[in-house]
């Protein structure tokens, strides 16, 4: 009896051991990466990123240890006005034709209690790479209703577009874009 | 100058919309290169798109009516001066021209209803989308739209060109009939 149950102390430790590895739920699209940005100082205007993957590491007995990846097609932004994303894609903005690709690769995670965690990595943005800090949030974790298991983070930051090369002015008000990424995983 | 064509001379109507036509052509290629240019706090900013899209649903549709009233009307036979080889050429470049035209402002509108959303023209009425929400739809009929514009204003300084040739080296009427003479 005794046995047995140091057994299964063990298999269970040795499981939790493992890295935990996801990979994040686009397919069923249960992550989402907004921005959202002054406009004029007089109302926010939201838009996305449609296309992106990603993959996260996390164990809660090592969360020092967790890893984020995201990468993003600069091209998928969709601001709900064609017009528009068509100029934000363009060269004012983002110029997806030169820098087709943006992605985020985590540095760094702390736990900061609570469920609230910092989350410290590289952004790349119209070819230009910055270290970048994210508050996130542990939205939740569990089993699902279909046999898998997932986990779920929100984080939010914040930096201002000429940090990444991107000049046009939109004004005072809208010299920084909020960005939150909320994302559920899958672990593999 | 009558109002329709006739075997020897080109109608009042035919000859206002050829120049009616020049202009706004011109006008709409300046307006396009320097609306995309401007910044987000110039007035113009929100006004000139506006203006540009307007004019771009009327032209089409004065176009449309060019062409009606074209086959109501009796075509002014070619002048005796030009070779065989100068009607042909003529021809293809004219025939071009307005194929541009059409697909310069199909393109045009196809970025604009690319989501969905209607052209307002001058607060008059609008025109619905009906072709929308194809993959990168407002960056591909941009690129058209652009390309297009720019094969078009060769052709017409093409056009130009010949046209002054007949009038200054041959000196001949090939000018002065698209005024009606």
């Amino acid at each position: 009896m005794k046995k047995t149950a140091i057994a299964l102390t063990l298999f269970f430790a040795s499981f939790a051991a493992l890295a935990e590895d996801y990979e994040i739920d686009t397919k069923g699209a249960h992550a989402f990466i907004q921005f959202k940005i002054s406009h004029l100082g007089y109302s926010w205007l939201y838009g996305r990123f449609n296309t992106f993957d990603g993959a996260f590491s996390y164990d809660e007995k090592n969360p020092a240890a967790a890893k984020v990846t995201v990468n993003i097609d600069p091209a998928s932004i969709d601001s709900n006005h064609a017009e528009r994303d068509k100029h934000l894609r363009g060269e004012d903005f983002l110029n997806v034709d030169k820098y087709p690709q943006a992605k985020f690769v985590s540095t760094s995670f702390k736990e900061l209690g609570n469920d609230k965690a910092e989350l410290v990595g590289d952004l790349t943005l119209h070819g230009v790479t910055k270290p970048i800090t994210i508050a996130v949030e542990h939205t939740g974790h569990g089993k699902d209703p279909w046999g898998g298991y997932r986990r779920g983070f929100a984080g939010t930051t914040k930096f201002a577009l000429k940090d990444y090369g991107i000049d046009y002015d939109l004004g005072p008000a809208s010299q920084e874009v909020e960005l939150t990424l909320s994302v559920e995983g899958i672990r593999k | 100058m009558s109002l329709r064509n006739n075997e020897q001379r080109w109608g009042l109507i035919a000859v206002s919309i050829h120049w009616i036509t020049a202009i706004v052509v011109i006008g709409m290629f300046s307006l396009g290169l320097w609306m995309v240019e401007l910044t987000y706090y110039d007035q113009w900013y929100r006004q000139a798109p506006f203006i540009h899209k307007s004019i771009g649903v009327l032209l089409f549709l004065l176009t449309v009516a060019r062409l009606l009233w074209r086959s109501l009307n009796p075509k002014p036979i070619e002048l005796e001066e030009h070779t065989p080889i100068e009607r042909r050429a003529a021809h293809i470049v004219q025939t071009l021209i307005y194929l541009l035209l059409f697909s310069i402002m199909i393109s045009g509108y196809l970025i604009s209803t690319a989501d969905g959303r209607s052209v307002d023209v001058f607060n008059w009425f609008s025109i619905p989308a009906t072709l929308h929400d194809f993959e990168q739809q407002e960056d591909i009929a941009g690129l058209i739209h652009l390309v297009l514009a720019i094969s078009l204003i060769t052709l017409v300084t093409l056009h130009a060109a010949a046209a002054l040739k007949h009038h200054f080296i041959d000196r001949d009427r090939t000018l002065l009939r698209m005024f009606g003479k």
